[in-house]
C-alpha cells in the first residue's frame, strides 16, 4: 500500500490510518491516565446525599436529573422535540404496507400493550424514591406504540383528535412553563420552592413521560404523519 | 481497583473502536452504528468512573448517563432518516467524498 491518505477510488491510506491510529492512541492514554489518576477523588454523591432531604425526591439520580442538574434534562427535551421536528421536516412516514400480522405478534400485542400504561404509571411513581422515572416510563409507552405499530393494525374507534405535534412538545412546555413560573417569586430559573419540589418535579415528569413516548414512537415511524401539516 | 475500573476501560475501549469505523468506514449505517458505539463508550467510562472507589455509587454521572441515552437514540433516529434521505438523492448511503468507494469490500465485513 501506498503511503497517501487518500486511495484511487477515495479509499482511506496507510498514512490516514497510521494518523488515526496514533491520535486515537493518544486519547486513550491521556483517558486512562486520567481514570488511574483521579479514582481517589470522592465525586459528587457526598454533596448530593446532603442536599437530598431540600430536593423534593427521595432517589438520588431523579433528585439530580430533576432539581440539581434540571437543565441538563430541559435540555435533552428540546433535543427529543428537536429531533423529531428534523425527521418530519425530512418528509412524510414512509407507508407501511397492509399485510396480515402474525398471530404470535397478535397475541403479544393483547397482553403486552394493555399493560405497558400500568407499567408506564407504576415506573413513573417510583422515580420518586427508587430507579425508575419519565424516561424509562416513557421508553415502555412508546414501546407499546410501536408494538402497535408494527402489528399494521389501526384503531377501530377514532382516538381522540389531538394531533401528535401537541403531544410531541407538551413535556417541554411544561417543562418551561414551571421553569420561568417560579421565577415570578423572585427565584432563579428552574429554582423549585422546597415545600413544592416535588409536586413540581412529578407535573414535569409527567407531561415528559407524555413527551417521550410520542417523540419516541413518532421518531420510529420515520417521517411525518400523513395528517400532520 | 474495583469493578468500575473494568467499565471505564471497557468504555474506552468501545470509544477507540468506534472512532476508528467513523473514520474509515464509509457506509453511513456503518458511520452511525460507529458513532453508537462511541456513545456506549463515553456512557461506561462516566458510569465505570463514577464508582471506582468501591463505595457509594455516585448518582451524577447516572443522571448524565440517562439523559445521554435518550440523546443517543434521537440522534440516532435523525441520522437514520438523513441516511435515508441521502440514499434515495444519490443512489448510495455515502457522503459526497466516498461516493466511488465501494461499500462492500473487504473492509466492509
Amino acid at each position: 500500500m501506498k503511503m497517501e491518505i487518500k486511495g484511487p477510488r477515495g479509499e482511506p491510506g496507510l498514512l490516514l490510518r497510521a494518523g488515526l491510529a496514533l491520535l486515537l492512541a493518544a486519547l486513550a492514554a491521556g483517558v486512562a491516565l486520567v481514570l488511574v489518576a483521579e479514582h481517589e477523588h470522592p465525586g459528587l454523591g457526598a454533596i448530593v446525599d446532603a442536599e437530598l432531604a431540600r430536593s423534593g425526591a427521595d432517589n438520588p439520580v431523579t433528585a439530580v436529573l430533576l432539581n440539581f442538574r434540571a437543565y441538563d434534562t430541559l435540555l435533552e427535551i428540546a433535543v427529543l422535540t428537536v429531533a423529531l421536528v428534523g425527521v418530519w421536516a425530512l418528509g412524510p412516514a414512509p407507508r407501511i404496507r397492509e399485510s396480515t400480522p402474525s398471530p404470535v405478534l397478535l397475541g403479544m400485542n393483547s397482553i403486552l400493550i394493555p399493560l405497558a400504561p400500568l407499567i408506564c404509571a407504576y415506573l413513573l411513581w417510583a422515580g420518586a424514591s427508587r430507579p425508575g422515572g419519565a424516561f424509562q416510563a416513557g421508553a415502555v409507552l412508546a414501546a407499546a406504540g410501536v408494538l402497535f405499530i408494527l402489528s399494521g393494525r389501526r384503531p377501530r374507534t377514532r382516538l381522540p383528535d389531538a394531533p401528535p405535534r401537541l403531544g410531541a412538545v407538551i413535556g417541554l412546555a411544561a417543562f418551561l412553563a414551571v421553569a420561568l413560573g417560579v421565577m415570578s417569586s423572585g427565584r432563579r430559573f428552574l429554582e423549585y420552592p422546597v415545600e413544592l419540589a416535588g409536586a413540581l418535579i412529578l407535573f414535569v415528569e409527567t407531561a415528559a413521560t407524555l413527551s417521550i413516548a410520542v417523540i419516541l414512537a413518532g421518531l420510529f415511524i420515520g417521517g411525518r404523519p400523513e395528517d400532520e401539516p | 481497583m474495583s469493578g468500575g475500573f473494568l467499565f471505564a476501560f471497557a468504555g474506552l475501549g468501545l470509544l477507540v473502536i468506534g472512532a476508528w469505523a467513523l473514520v474509515l468506514r464509509a457506509h453511513l449505517i456503518r458511520k452511525v452504528l460507529a458513532i453508537n458505539v462511541m456513545g456506549s463508550g463515553v456512557f461506561l467510562i462516566l458510569v465505570g468512573s463514577g464508582s471506582m472507589d468501591g463505595g457509594a455509587v455516585d448518582p451524577v454521572p447516572q443522571a448524565m448517563v440517562i439523559t445521554g441515552i435518550v440523546v443517543a437514540i434521537s440522534a440516532t433516529a435523525l441520522a437514520l432518516a438523513l441516511v435515508l434521505r441521502i440514499a434515495n438523492a444519490t443512489g448510495k448511503p455515502a457522503l459526497p467524498e466516498d461516493q466511488d468507494r465501494d461499500l462492500m469490500d473487504e473492509e466492509g465485513r
